[in-house]
């Protein structure tokens, strides 16, 4: 199965990019829990496995609490101090990450991995230039150190790939705009080379036109450098624009995953089908849209079967007590659900 | 259309453990909205009573200042039913008790051979003036030490020390509670009005408190007392207006003005609210718990405050713990290292401990307070 | 309720203007201003919602919170009519008490944010009841029944074990549907609505959208509609005014301002919009940076900056005024012709980095 997905993906990204070994990331069966104070666990992410292909894209949505954001921090091992690694592997090029010490971890970021975070361009120290805040990333993780000719050449080079004038390099953050700042986040993320970026809701905080500008400016990055990206987001309209590959998530498991164009032409999960259906857009029907009902599921107890079965239209006995595995429904797309014919094959509507 | 086949399975979010909520069936309505806030109000405060009790601290705190409420009871009902009924000699401040030891009177310091019952007849002038060798002289013992009948001895002028301290205790609950009422009330009125309103009117309250925090507190209470009488109740208000007015007003403006700009204040607004509304309805009540978390540290201060100028004897009290010291001072024991020990340890470890109490339970609070302003 | 004719004028809404001055000292007059809205008119008729959509700073909610007299108008006159007396009251005039309170019955405003818009000490019923309770309405009883029906109407159903609750115990979905409740208490004609499903997620929005439409229909609420987001304003509304540095640019019925756009800035925001379809192709996007503030704004259009296909004209009279090309769609641009037909360049890119 997942040797199946690999090749759809590196088939479709052949022309594109001319690696074609191991996937650059590869997570199995991964289950994260969270300790609560008073005992209990919260089942944050629940046996996820996906293979992201080198230079390619992948996107992980889903409501806020589905565990999106807790696979991406267990990755580079910034989880909070109550999050337990119960079970999996997350191999980067063949490192298992969840095996490396603390500081051999720190190493790994900004060099193998980095990350854009939300609230990255609020997280500029305002009294140092945002040239020099590069640069210190630069000393600290490049080996040899940059001298300074070197750190500002690289610099530059980033700025011009992210789209900021690179005279800005000797400006203080508060002279930049949210966007711009947002940018010179991206060009740090950047600036030891790393294999993968993971991109936390990189444009949520933005206006629609910086969004979209940041959104072509990664795009640009991932087909130009080769770079394989994760992008993390709860707006599907996003992860649709800009990624290869998508993973939808709820309640701590993938629920249905495959390449973008396929997931959104045809998706096969009742949850992926409600959550396109729902969302509001400027092309298609007016007011054909369906409701979701009801809230995600409280993680301190997560609802035996299927998670989704107490929201599910089609949900039948069966999904109330054994859980769906995620199986193949094509090549290269999977999903976890025991009434994939149940799914309507065109969007919406429906219940109106 | 209606939406009434929409959520009826809705599935609330998981409770902040330890909370518990009014269970309210179907259909069924409170037959008194009193008796449910009462309910909500025991609730909220099982809530922070078990994160209060985490800290032990917090716990000995209470402890001590429950212990020193018992003792400021038991001095009337000792006195009325106890065995200190006795004016003359438990009154805490007319009482007199001394044992009697009568001394031989001899010629000269060298003859004394047993210094505890042979005295010299030139030091023998001092309570037996005329005496001559061969006469007996009766000394009253002052201060003598604990007794059966006085279970921490007599201060110098042979007053029951066990009476003035549970008599003082009183004074030092009066005094901190006014203290305490004054600092909120003054503080959250304060702040509230400076935040609330801003402009020229926060400038001239802020500037005001600036001044009252620039003071220096005990040389302005000495120069007071000068001017005026001042009483336990007067030290009081005046303790909580300058600590309330200073420090405590601009934290909690601070505060008051975080909660301003929150939209549930625009919301009321737009509810109808009136000016007054908003300040006592929406912005006190959220900046109440801070308000009293310095009211604690108000409470630390007074005490030992009446302590120092009592002590001095600016205050116009009958007995407190400053004038059991400074009594001690005055007769010139207070250097006597700890050989009159019960003259010292007594009312100054009850000044410590008072304020030690007050403090810790602050700190305790601070901690059931903060993390819910953290996490709103 | 009021009569329902769908011509009837609710809120009209004429030469609005929120200045803000730059405090330059304790003692000297400002002499700068952000004008944060500037000179805006419109008009929603009874049953009907408008949709202000504009990016972050472009005046909105400025806007909006002037509507609802939570800000003071610099200057302008707000008219909205009043449910009791079916008469065309001006918001900036209103200094009286009773006036004030009248208005507030008539008025109200959903907020943002589901979490902050709730006193965290006060609960469920408290938070609903409170516009009774300020306003006096009612014995107590009453207002118990009044919220109950509420909280049913709003889908918290059965809605007695909700009363009681505090805000943190109910989750974001449920606690808007409460800020519904409570802005309806009253029976208010018209409601501000300022971005209320932007903090909601995904699966949750719709509901809330539906909800809010299905309460209009049956209550008879006009809607003024705040939101960043073309495609909520789509489903939400049925006209929409663009904003762009507190300026109407472009107004129009929502079908016919989204498949026929005519200002450069409506343009651009359209094709940014991410489409929840990869096969989608979108119009390049053709502005660059980000919004400004307005301090003291020369005589000249107010999106010349950013604007790709800028002419002299653009530069040397004043902002043009907003002006019907057709279908009851206006315009504030000099490069389209009283048709509607673009008059400028066919395609200009221009790049504000360098």
């Amino acid at each position: 199965m997942t040797d199946t997905r690999m090749d759809t993906a590196e088939g479709r990204l052949g022309d594109s990019n001319s690696h074609a070994e191991a996937p650059i990331l590869e997570v199995n069966n991964l289950v994260m829990n969270y300790e609560l104070k008073g005992g209990g666990m919260v089942s944050a992410v629940e046996g996820v496995n996906f293979n992201l292909p080198r230079g390619s894209s992948m996107g992980l949505v889903g409501e806020s609490g589905c565990g999106k954001t807790s696979i991406a921090l267990t990755l580079i091992q910034l989880a909070a101090g109550n999050a337990r690694v119960l079970d999996g592997e997350v191999l980067l090029d063949g490192i298992d990450l969840l095996k490396l010490d603390e500081e051999e971890m720190r190493q790994r970021r900004w060099t193998d991995v980095s990350m854009v975070f939300q609230g990255a361009m609020n997280s500029w120290n305002p009294v140092y230039t945002v040239g020099e805040q590069i640069r210190e990333t630069m000393d600290i993780h490049w080996d040899p150190k940059p001298t300074a000719a070197e750190a500002r050449a690289k610099t530059e080079e980033l700025f011009n790939l992210v789209g900021i004038n690179p005279e800005m390099i000797d400006r203080y953050p508060h002279e930049f705009s949210g966007g711009m700042k947002q940018r010179a986040v991206i060009a740090m993320a950047l600036a030891c080379d790393p294999k993968l970026i993971i991109a936390d809701e990189p444009t949520t905080a933005l206006d629609v036109i910086v969004q979209e500008q940041i959104l072509e400016e990664l795009k640009k990055i991932q087909h130009e450098l080769g770079m394989s990206i994760i992008y993390i987001s709860h707006d599907i309209a996003v992860i649709a624009e800009i990624t290869d590959l998508i993973g939808v998530m709820y309640a701590g498991k993938l629920v249905e995953q495959g390449p973008t164009a396929e997931v959104f032409k045809r998706p096969r999960h009742p949850y992926t089908w409600l959550i396109l259906s729902s969302t509001p857009s400027i092309t298609g029907d007016r007011r054909q849209l369906a409701p979701l009902k009801g809230e995600p599921p409280n993680l301190l107890d997560p609802p035996p079967g299927c998670r989704f079965h107490p929201r599910c239209p089609y949900a039948t006995e069966k999904c109330m007590q054994e859980e769906p595995p995620l199986a193949e429904v094509e090549p290269g797309h999977s999903i976890a659900c025991w009434h994939p014919e149940s799914v309507p094959v065109t969007l919406a509507g429906s219940t109106e | 259309m209606v939406i009434k086949d929409q959520d009826s399975t809705e599935v609330l979010e998981p409770q902040i453990d330890g909370v518990e909520t009014v269970e309210l069936a179907e259909g069924e309505l409170p037959e008194s909205l009193l008796r449910v806030r009462l309910k909500l109000g025991w609730a909220g405060f099982k809530k922070n009573w078990k994160l209060f009790s985490e800290n032990k601290l917090g716990l000995v705190g209470l402890g001590v200042i429950l212990l020193f409420a018992l003792m400021a009871i038991a001095h009337p009902i000792m006195r009325s039913v106890g065995p200190w009924q006795d004016d003359n000699v438990y009154d805490p401040v007319i009482g007199f008790s001394a044992p009697v030891t009568d001394f031989e009177v001899v010629a000269t310091e060298a003859d004394v051979v047993d210094p505890d019952s042979q005295i010299d007849q030139v030091t023998a002038q001092l309570w037996c003036f005329g005496s001559v060798a061969g006469d007996i002289c009766s000394i009253n013992q002052t201060p003598a030490p604990p007794s059966a009948d006085h279970w921490l001895g007599t201060d110098p002028l042979g007053r029951d020390i066990a009476s003035q301290l549970t008599f003082s205790t009183r004074a030092a609950f009066l005094l901190g509670t006014i203290a305490a009422v004054v600092t909120v009330a003054v503080a959250t009125t304060v702040g509230a009005i400076a935040a609330f309103y801003g402009g020229w009117i926060d400038n001239f309250l802020m500037r005001l408190a600036d001044l009252v925090l620039l003071l220096p507190l005990i040389p302005i209470l000495i120069v007071v007392s000068g001017l005026f009488t001042v009483t336990m109740p007067l030290l009081g208000v005046l303790i909580g207006i300058l600590s309330g007015f200073g420090g405590t007003a601009i934290v909690l403006k601070s505060q008051a003005l975080s909660v301003k700009v929150k939209p549930f204040i625009d919301a009321a607004r737009v509810s109808g609210g009136s000016n007054m509304h908003l300040i006592f309805k929406h912005v006190i009540p959220n900046v109440l718990p801070l308000s009293f978390l310095y009211m604690m540290f108000t409470v630390t201060e007074a005490v030992s405050l009446e302590a120092t100028l009592s002590f001095f004897g600016l205050i116009n009290a009958d007995m407190t713990w400053g004038i059991m010291l400074s009594t001690a001072q005055t007769q010139g024991y207070l250097r006597s290292g700890l050989e009159f020990w019960w003259l010292l340890i007594p009312a100054g470890l009850a000044v410590s401990l008072l304020a030690a109490g007050f403090f810790f339970v602050g700190r305790a609070m601070d901690e059931v307070i903060n993390p819910r302003l953290r996490s709103r | 309720m009021t009569s329902q004719n769908g011509s009837e004028t609710r809120v009209k809404v004429e030469n609005l203007q929120k200045l803000y001055p730059i405090s330059r000292g304790v003692f000297r007059a400002p002499t700068d201003f952000v004008h944060a809205v500037d000179g805006v008119n419109f008009e929603i008729k009874a049953g009907q919602s408008l949709g202000l959509v504009g990016e972050s700073g472009c005046g909105k909610t400025t806007t909006g919170r002037m509507l609802v007299k939570l800000d003071e108008a610099s200057d302008g006159t707000i008219l909205i009519r009043d449910s009791a007396t079916d008469e065309m009251i001006d918001v900036t005039e209103i200094n009286s008490k009773t006036e004030q309170k009248e208005f507030r019955r008539n008025v109200q405003m959903i907020f943002q944010d589901p979490y902050e818009s709730m006193n965290p000490r006060r609960t469920i019923f408290d938070i609903v009841a409170e516009p009774l309770t300020v306003q006096n309405l009612g014995t107590t009883e009453e207002r118990e029944e009044r919220v109950v029906d509420l909280l049913r109407l709003v889908g918290l159903t059965p809605p007695e074990p909700f009363l009681f609750r505090y805000p943190h115990e109910l989750s974001g979905g449920q606690r808007q549907r409460v800020a519904i409740a409570r802005a309806l208490v009253m029976e208010p004609t018209f409601v501000v609505a300022d971005e209320p499903t932007s903090m909601l997620d995904v699966s949750i929005r719709i509901s809330i959208m539906r909800l809010m439409l299905e309460l209009a229909e049956e209550l008879g609420v006009t809607y003024l509609y705040i939101t960043h987001d073309l495609a909520v304003a789509r489903y939400m509304c049925d006209k929409i005014a663009v904003m762009y540095l507190g300026k109407i640019v472009e107004m129009g019925p929502t079908e016919d301002l989204l498949t026929r756009p005519m200002h450069p800035y409506t343009r651009a925001l359209l094709s940014a919009v991410p489409v929840p379809d990869p096969s989608y192709k979108r119009p390049e996007v053709e502005i660059e940076g980000g919004v400004a503030r307005a301090i003291n704004p020369e005589p000249e259009c107010r999106f010349i900056q950013r604007c790709p296909f800028a002419q002299d004209v653009c530069r040397e009279s004043p902002h043009p005024d907003l002006s019907e090309r057709g279908n009851d769609h206006l315009v504030a641009c000099h490069l389209v012709d009283p048709q509607g037909n673009w008059m400028g360049a066919e395609r200009a890119v221009l790049d504000l980095r360098s």
